[in-house]
């Protein structure tokens, strides 16, 4: 009861332009940054490896490798400084944190691309059905034609 | 009207305001903050009784806030709220008035949270949340004894409560003391706190930073009463 009335609260400045962020993802944040009187956009390019969900102050931290080091920042996806967020990749993640990612070094770095799922499964077990329906019935017509 | 009410915590968030803030040696700066924020729902309340110097010896209105059953009330409270033509509330509180604003107030009047729309600061006072019976480490922020070295069985404890001479003289430890004890589920004031929004529709008053006791906990939100002088200055 009481949290939906925050929520209700909440709900005026929450974004609805960024996209759905998932770990693992490989992004592009747009970060205003106002220096004196001029306002100019940073990039920072890396891989998302946590997203806390807590409503308006969702974060997530994007890590990547600047000079050998491995630099994270934590943004707040629906504060106003961020102008916009990119997903350049989906990687596929198998835990909800990726820190492991923090002790890999070199090409293990890398995440694969996110081919599992829901909509990548149903379509290899059609086909395999399709692939036996098919054999079931080449057989079945094999008999007949035997007869 | 009083600039006074009752209400109910809801809880806290943060939101995004843009404000006028000091960087570095003076300069003010229009920045990006994002400010903590506690929701309280108050009001309406209703004025349950007036009372008067002649009658009463002081001048003051006592407000009722929250619906309550009959059934879980008492005759008392159906009465007195009765006279004054409300349903039975289950908290009651008295606010002192001028003897000017009496005459505005009647039995049975509502007031609603748009009493504080003009108004910048509020007071906010509540009861915190009881830690129980607590060392004087929690309660005073002591730093206790030694880990090691010798130190048996008395890490958290006080230490010294004075000898003969710092005790005037009595042989007794002064009145007054920092000692262990009942910590928390006390009344606690919240001066000048600023108010972010006032939302009539739904009773709802968002102000600036954290409000003793718990969610759902009654809290009493009256016009702030002494500002400090920095905020005076705004």
């Amino acid at each position: 009861m009481s949290q939906s009335i925050i929520e209700q609260i909440e709900k005026s400045q929450l974004r609805t332009d960024i996209p759905k962020l998932n770990v693992g993802d490989t992004v592009d944040v747009h970060y205003r940054i106002i220096e004196g009187n001029k306002e100019r956009i940073q990039v920072f390019n890396g891989v998302i490896i946590k997203v806390e969900n807590a409503g308006l102050n969702t974060k997530v931290t994007v890590r990547r490798i600047v000079a050998n080091e491995g630099v994270e920042r934590i943004f707040p996806i629906h504060s106003p400084k961020i102008a916009k967020i990119e997903i350049k990749r989906h990687g596929d993640a198998r835990r909800s944190k990726l820190y492991f990612l923090r002790d890999r070094v070199g090409k293990s770095r890398r995440l694969r691309d996110r081919r599992r799922g829901l909509q990548h499964a149903t379509v290899v077990i059609g086909s395999q059905k399709a692939a036996k329906a098919e054999a079931e019935a080449q057989a079945a017509a094999a008999a007949e034609a035997s007869e | 009207m009083p600039k006074a009410l009752i209400g109910k915590k809801i809880g806290m968030t943060r939101l995004f305001a843009e404000k006028d803030r000091h960087v570095g040696a003076g300069d003010k700066v229009n920045m990006l903050v994002n400010e903590p924020v506690t929701v309280l729902e108050v009001g309406p309340c209703f004025v349950s009784q007036i009372k008067t110097e002649d009658k009463d010896g002081y001048n003051a209105l006592q407000l009722a806030f929250g619906d309550i059953k009959g059934r879980n009330s008492t005759m008392q409270v159906i009465g007195h709220d009765g006279k004054a033509g409300i349903t039975p509330k289950r908290i009651h509180r008295e606010v002192r008035v001028d003897e000017s604003e009496l005459g505005e107030a009647e039995l049975g009047q509502e007031i609603k949270v748009d009493v504080f729309e003009e108004i910048p600061y509020v007071d906010v006072i509540a009861t915190s949340k009881g830690k129980g019976m607590a060392g004087p480490m929690k309660r005073w922020g002591f730093k206790g004894q030694l880990a090691t070295h010798g130190v048996e069985r008395k890490h958290r404890s006080p230490g010294s409560v004075g000898g003969r001479s710092s005790n005037l003289g009595t042989g007794k430890p002064k009145k007054g003391g920092k000692k262990a004890g009942q910590m928390g589920n006390k009344q606690v004031t919240v001066r000048s706190m600023e108010v972010i929004a006032v939302d009539k529709e739904k009773n709802l008053l968002l102000v600036k930073g954290s409000v003793p006791g718990a969610n759902q906990g009654v809290v009493y939100v009256r016009e702030a009463i002494r500002l400090f002088k920095r905020k005076v200055a705004k």
